[in-house]
């Protein structure tokens, strides 16, 4: 009898724990679409999440009070260029650590183990008076060039590159090719698990980045989204809906991103799993 | 195709110690060199430094009259097959083959045709447009081979090629090399630790231990006059029967040797001169027989040397091996470091009625032993 009670309590249990996951993504989906007055007046009711009136106004609000559309380019450019700049190169250095001999790889390839582990806001203030002696203060340069070349990414396409049997860039050697080719043609290829890892986790990090955005920039035309939704936050009226369509509109990429590369995803999570 | 010569070739991987050592060899046009020996003995070494895929630590490595030690493997024109044959497993099997020809910049349209026209060559046409992760191993060697085929190099080489194959395609293909070998006149070095293998491929065979060259012979010549005590006791399945023993007596063409405690007299070998033997009276010395040259008594051309208890008889198919104990030492040529046994092993026909515990009597094949001196080295 208990041994037929464990599959439906378990997946009771499993349904709670995801509402509970779920509800406050839905609470913001739903409530950007309703009158601002409502979305707090409803919080504790089921019209939290199924409201009477639906409307559009909240989005229309975001545009009208501030450029938002120039936040997005903002934070489209800043993100794909860390993420296409950082596939390029540190794929290059990860290779040259994995396959390439020379002097110095030890010493570089303990110098990339050594920056896993410390966290950003340990060098964010030393960075932040070089990015100001150099005056890229209100650039993009200062929030794209410090986070191309990333550790992590290195070591993800470094131990990944070590599992790609040497027999064949050595075939590929005898039959012609040289390095640039052996790279294009037989490494990325093998490698693509790899690059949708980089590729994505270096997405998600950059496109919420905030504490450096927000030390760096103050200009509104370079600033990105998660720095100008807490600007917006700050923004006198303070009207919930209004923040709640700004942000189901900064997420929507993500989710797009997650929905389309879902399955990689998954893969990049576990693999990422040794960083901890 | 073209001549390999190795002259005085070293490789230190630390210094100190040679990975190999002082390799000379000259390979003619057309030739069919099968280099073997056990698990790092060098001959990997050897064809990869050939490859270009290590560098050489010392002397000189020419193709076809060049020196192409600091050459880079794309400018030595050689084409190699990996022993997991290294296909590119996201490339199609036409796409793989075609590589080569697209480094080189060969044409499309030349390029297709070659393509077509090696795979007919290998009986691979209904399988171009498949990825090698598709393939039978069988097919996957094939398309190897096509590879380095189609762009018709200087020399082939073969590192193992066949070592993850099963026994019986593994055969069936080692003819089909040879057959294409002869076909295209291409230059072949070809490395395996399966001595079957290399005695069945090579025009001629360069046993190798420990980096050094033991012996470089054709097939025949090592297996009936081996070099050394080593090269007697790799070749051949089961190898030579190596013992102990020491020259009592040197008579008429005859020699006395010591048989544990007993003695034996046999026709020693007709490359050995008789004067070069009354040298090494009273000295130890290891006797070699083929495990086909121990026949019953009975058998015409051969002398007794004593009646033996059968330890075990195991039938093989078309023959039988049959272990007898002896008295004398049998030692093994330093091969996988086995240790010393009291028994010989015989090659009979299956007919033969020798079972575990009989004892029969045991005679050599006259001229059949073969002489080695402390060291291990033929007289």
């Amino acid at each position: 009898m208990i041994h037929k009670l464990i599959r439906p309590v378990t997946y009771c249990v499993l349904l709670l724990v995801a509402l509970l996951i779920v509800s406050p993504i839905l609470f913001m989906v739903v409530g950007s679409f309703k009158p601002d007055a409502l979305v707090f007046a409803e919080a504790g009711t089921w019209k939290a999440f199924f409201p009477e009136t639906w409307t559009f106004q909240n989005y229309s609000d975001v545009f009208a009070r501030v450029d938002f559309a120039r936040f997005m380019l903002n934070s489209l450019l800043i993100t794909g260029t860390v993420v296409g700049g950082g596939l390029v190169v540190n794929a290059f250095a990860a290779y040259a650590l994995a396959r390439l001999r020379w002097r110095g790889r030890e010493t570089v390839l303990g110098a990339v183990m050594v920056l896993l582990i410390i966290p950003f806001e340990a060098i964010a203030v030393p960075l932040f008076f070089g990015a100001s002696s150099l005056g890229w203060r209100d650039t993009f340069s200062v929030q794209i060039i410090p986070f191309i070349a990333n550790p992590f990414s290195i070591y993800l396409f470094y131990t990944y590159f070590l599992g790609i049997p040497e027999e064949l860039e050595e075939a590929a050697r005898v039959d012609g090719a040289g390095l640039l080719r052996i790279f294009i043609e037989i490494i990325i290829p093998n490698a693509r698990p790899a690059f949708a890892s980089v590729a994505i986790l270096t997405f998600l990090v950059q496109w919420g980045f905030f504490l450096w955005p927000l030390l760096v920039t103050t200009d509104e035309m370079v600033r990105p989204l998660p720095v100008a939704i807490a600007a917006f936050y700050t923004l006198p009226p303070l009207q919930w809906g209004d923040i709640l369509a700004f942000a189901v509109m900064m997420v929507s990429p993500i989710l797009l991103v997650f929905l389309i590369f879902q399955r990689w995803f998954i893969r990049s999570v576990a693999s990422s799993a040794i960083k901890g | 195709m073209a001549t390999v010569a190795f002259n005085h070739v070293t490789k230190a991987y630390t210094p100190g110690t040679n990975a190999v050592e002082d390799f000379t060899l000259a390979v003619e046009e057309g030739e069919r060199i099968v280099l073997v020996g056990p698990s790092g003995c060098g001959k990997s070494t050897l064809l990869r430094m050939l490859a270009g895929l290590e560098t050489v630590s010392g002397g000189e490595i020419l193709i076809g009259g060049r020196v192409v030690n600091n050459l880079t493997p794309q400018q030595r024109n050689i084409a190699m097959v990996f022993q997991n044959y290294a296909l590119y497993p996201h490339k199609t099997v036409r796409d793989n083959i075609a590589f080569p020809l697209r480094m080189l910049n060969v044409m499309k349209t030349e390029r297709d045709e070659r393509v077509l026209k090696t795979a007919q060559l290998l009986s691979l046409e209904t399988v171009l447009e498949m990825k090698p992760g598709q393939l039978s191993g069988g097919q996957r060697q094939r398309v190897a081979m096509a590879r380095a085929i189609v762009r018709d190099p200087d020399v082939f080489l073969m590192d193992e090629p066949l070592s993850n194959l099963d026994a019986k395609l593994r055969v069936k293909i080692r003819s089909e090399i040879a057959r294409l070998q002869r076909r295209l006149g291409t230059t072949m070095l070809y490395v395996t630790h399966d001595q079957a293998e290399a005695m069945s491929l090579g025009h001629r065979v360069v046993i190798m231990r420990e980096g050094r060259i033991q012996q470089v012979a054709e097939p025949q010549i090592l297996y009936q006059r081996p070099a050394n005590a080593f090269v007697a006791d790799f070749i051949g399945n089961p190898g030579m029967n190596l013992f102990q023993s020491r020259l009592l007596g040197v008579d008429d063409g005859k020699c006395l040797l010591g048989f544990g405690d007993r003695q034996l007299s046999a026709p020693y070998p007709d490359d050995v001169r008789g004067e070069r033997l009354e040298t090494l009276l009273h000295q130890e010395l290891l006797i070699g027989i083929r495990p086909e040259a121990l026949v019953p008594r009975d058998e015409q051309g051969s002398t007794l040397i004593g009646r033996f208890e059968i330890d075990e008889a195991e039938p093989q198919g078309h023959e039988m091996l049959v272990y007898f104990s002896v008295p004398a030492t049998v030692v093994h040529g330093n091969i996988d470091n086995l240790p010393a046994a009291q028994r010989m092993v015989a090659r009979w026909p299956l007919t033969s009625t020798a079972k575990a515990g009989d004892r029969l009597d045991l005679a050599i094949k006259d001229g059949a032993i073969r002489l080695f001196d402390q060291n291990g080295n033929a007289l």
